[in-house]
Formats: C-alpha cells, sequence, structure tokens
C-alpha cells in the first residue's frame, strides 16, 4: 500500500457536550433494558426489545465514541465486514446446533 | 512516533487497529456463537438462572460506558493540549476499568463457590471462555492506559502523540461495545 505524508489524528469528532449526552442516553437505555428483563408481561417480546436497545447502544458508540459518523467510509465498512461475518458465524452456528429454525429446542 | 497515510487517507497505525478490531469482531463472533449454540443445553446446573447476578452486572456494565466517555474525553483533552484533563480522564478509565475487572473477579469468585466451573457443565465452559476472554481484553485495556498516563505524567503526550490515543481508544471502545452484546446475550436474554 502506498505511503504518504503522516496524517494528524482525526480531529473531525463530537463536542464535548455531544458526548455527555450520549452517555447520558447510554446509561437511560442500559436502564431500559434491565427494566425490561424484570417486568413478566414483557417476557413474550423481551429478546426483539433488547436486541434492538443493544444495537442502538452499539451504533452509539462506534458512531460518536469510536468516530465512525465523522471518519472515513473506509473504517465504517473495514468494521461492518467483520461484524456481518460475526453475524453469519453466530447465526450459523445456531442453526447447526438447533438453537434456532426448524426444530429449535431451547 | 510518526505514522505514514494509507491510500485511504487514514493513518496506517489507526487502519491497522481497523483491521485488527474487524478481526477482533469474528472472534468474539465465534465465542458468542459457542455460547449460544449450547445454551439450554447443560445436563446439570448451576444454569444462567440460578446463577447469573444482573443487579451487579448491570452496575458494571454502566461502569465500563462510562469509561468510554472518560476515553474520549482524553483523547479530546490531548488534542488540546490540556495534560491536566488528559490525565485526569485518562486516570477516570483506569480507575473505571479496574472496578470492572472488580466486578468480574468477584463475580467468578462467587460462581465457584457456588459449583459453577469450567469443567462443571457446557454454559460454565462457554461463559468463563467467552468473559474471561473479555476480561483479559480489560486488562490489557487497562495496562496500555498506565503507559499512556505514565507519558503523559513525564510530559511526552502532547497533542503531536494524539494518535497514540486515539489508537487505544479505538481498542477501549471496541471492548465496550463486545460487552454491550454480552451483556444482552449472556445476563438478559436467558
Amino acid at each position: 500500500m502506498a505511503e504518504h505524508a503522516a496524517p494528524e489524528s482525526s480531529k473531525g469528532h463530537a463536542s464535548k457536550s455531544t458526548y455527555w449526552l450520549i452517555a447520558v442516553i447510554l446509561g437511560i437505555i442500559t436502564m431500559l433494558e434491565v427494566a425490561v428483563f424484570y417486568v413478566p408481561l414483557l417476557h413474550s417480546v423481551i429478546v426483539p426489545i433488547l436486541l434492538v436497545l443493544s444495537a442502538a447502544k452499539f451504533a452509539l458508540v462506534a458512531m460518536f465514541f469510536m468516530h465512525l459518523k465523522f471518519d472515513k467510509p473506509v473504517l465504517t465498512t473495514l468494521f461492518a465486514g467483520g461484524i456481518i461475518v460475526a453475524t453469519v458465524i453466530i447465526l450459523s452456528m445456531m442453526l447447526l446446533f438447533g438453537t434456532i429454525g426448524p426444530g429449535a429446542h431451547m | 512516533m510518526d505514522s505514514h497515510a494509507t491510500t485511504f487517507g487514514v493513518p496506517s497505525r489507526k487502519m491497522a487497529m481497523w483491521v485488527f478490531i474487524a478481526s477482533e469482531c469474528m472472534f468474539f463472533g465465534s465465542l458468542i456463537a459457542t455460547y449460544l449454540s449450547y445454551e439450554g443445553k447443560s445436563l446439570v446446573g448451576p444454569t444462567p438462572e440460578e446463577i447469573l447476578n444482573i443487579p451487579l452486572t448491570s452496575v458494571s456494565t454502566f461502569v465500563l460506558l462510562m469509561s468510554s466517555l472518560a476515553m474520549v474525553l482524553a483523547l479530546d483533552a490531548v488534542q488540546t493540549g490540556d495534560r491536566r484533563l488528559a490525565r485526569l480522564w485518562l486516570g477516570a478509565v483506569i480507575v473505571l476499568g479496574g472496578l470492572f475487572l472488580g466486578g468480574q473477579v468477584y463475580e467468578f469468585n462467587h460462581f465457584y463457590h457456588e459449583g459453577l466451573t469450567l469443567q462443571q457443565n457446557l454454559f460454565g465452559a462457554t461463559f468463563f471462555v467467552l468473559t474471561g476472554f473479555h476480561g483479559a481484553h480489560v486488562t490489557v485495556g487497562v495496562i496500555w492506559m498506565v503507559t499512556l498516563l505514565v507519558m503523559s505524567l513525564r510530559g511526552r503526550l502532547g497533542p503531536e502523540r494524539s494518535l497514540d490515543v486515539e489508537v487505544a481508544g479505538l481498542y477501549w471502545h471496541f471492548v465496550d461495545v463486545v460487552w454491550i452484546v454480552i451483556f444482552t446475550v449472556v445476563y438478559l436474554i436467558q
């Protein structure tokens, strides 16, 4: 890979107040997750709710704290590639072991 | 240390860290896949429902999330040349990371005394391997932060070295997002 002049670290990122706001949102989502766990009424839909809340936290940390929102798109592509492969591994293994799919026995 | 740019215009060390993070996604993906594949297939207890401590782990999760905030504020302080704040936030990352590890040591010790070991059942084997590897990553991160704090105390962590902190921060935030997944998949979805 060709080498060019030495760049500085990325300075295009959110403000301090945005970081604090993201941290507050992350804390609120975590409290919501725990609350959902303890509400028996929601147990039939607990999996999709928790997956959505977890994905939201994941995205907020990746976009703002890891600066993917402000950085080169190639880094997002690289990260997304790893996540996609990991997800395929997880789903394939669960299918193979009968945790999901036809004849699932959890 | 100077870092040359790749053809994508990204510093090579930063690109290397992102490639490493992509590979780590697959590593932790495999461990999570193994945990989920064997979930509910233990022939003897203790089972997750019997032993997992949600309140304790919720606090640990919050602590790790706040350590990510401290990390990003440390990077901001280094980039703006505020050495006092940089030391403060790096110290906060170390303390919060240490608290998380303390919680994990307490949890592992408690589980061991409740009869859950690596050899006890499939849950024990997959749980300890998954969370143990994550804990090992946090430990490496804390050691990394200590080296950055020492560099700062010696006056060798100015704005010109902000890439060092940014790369360390990427690693720390990745460890955080992995825990976000583990907390949901292992602790909350039982």
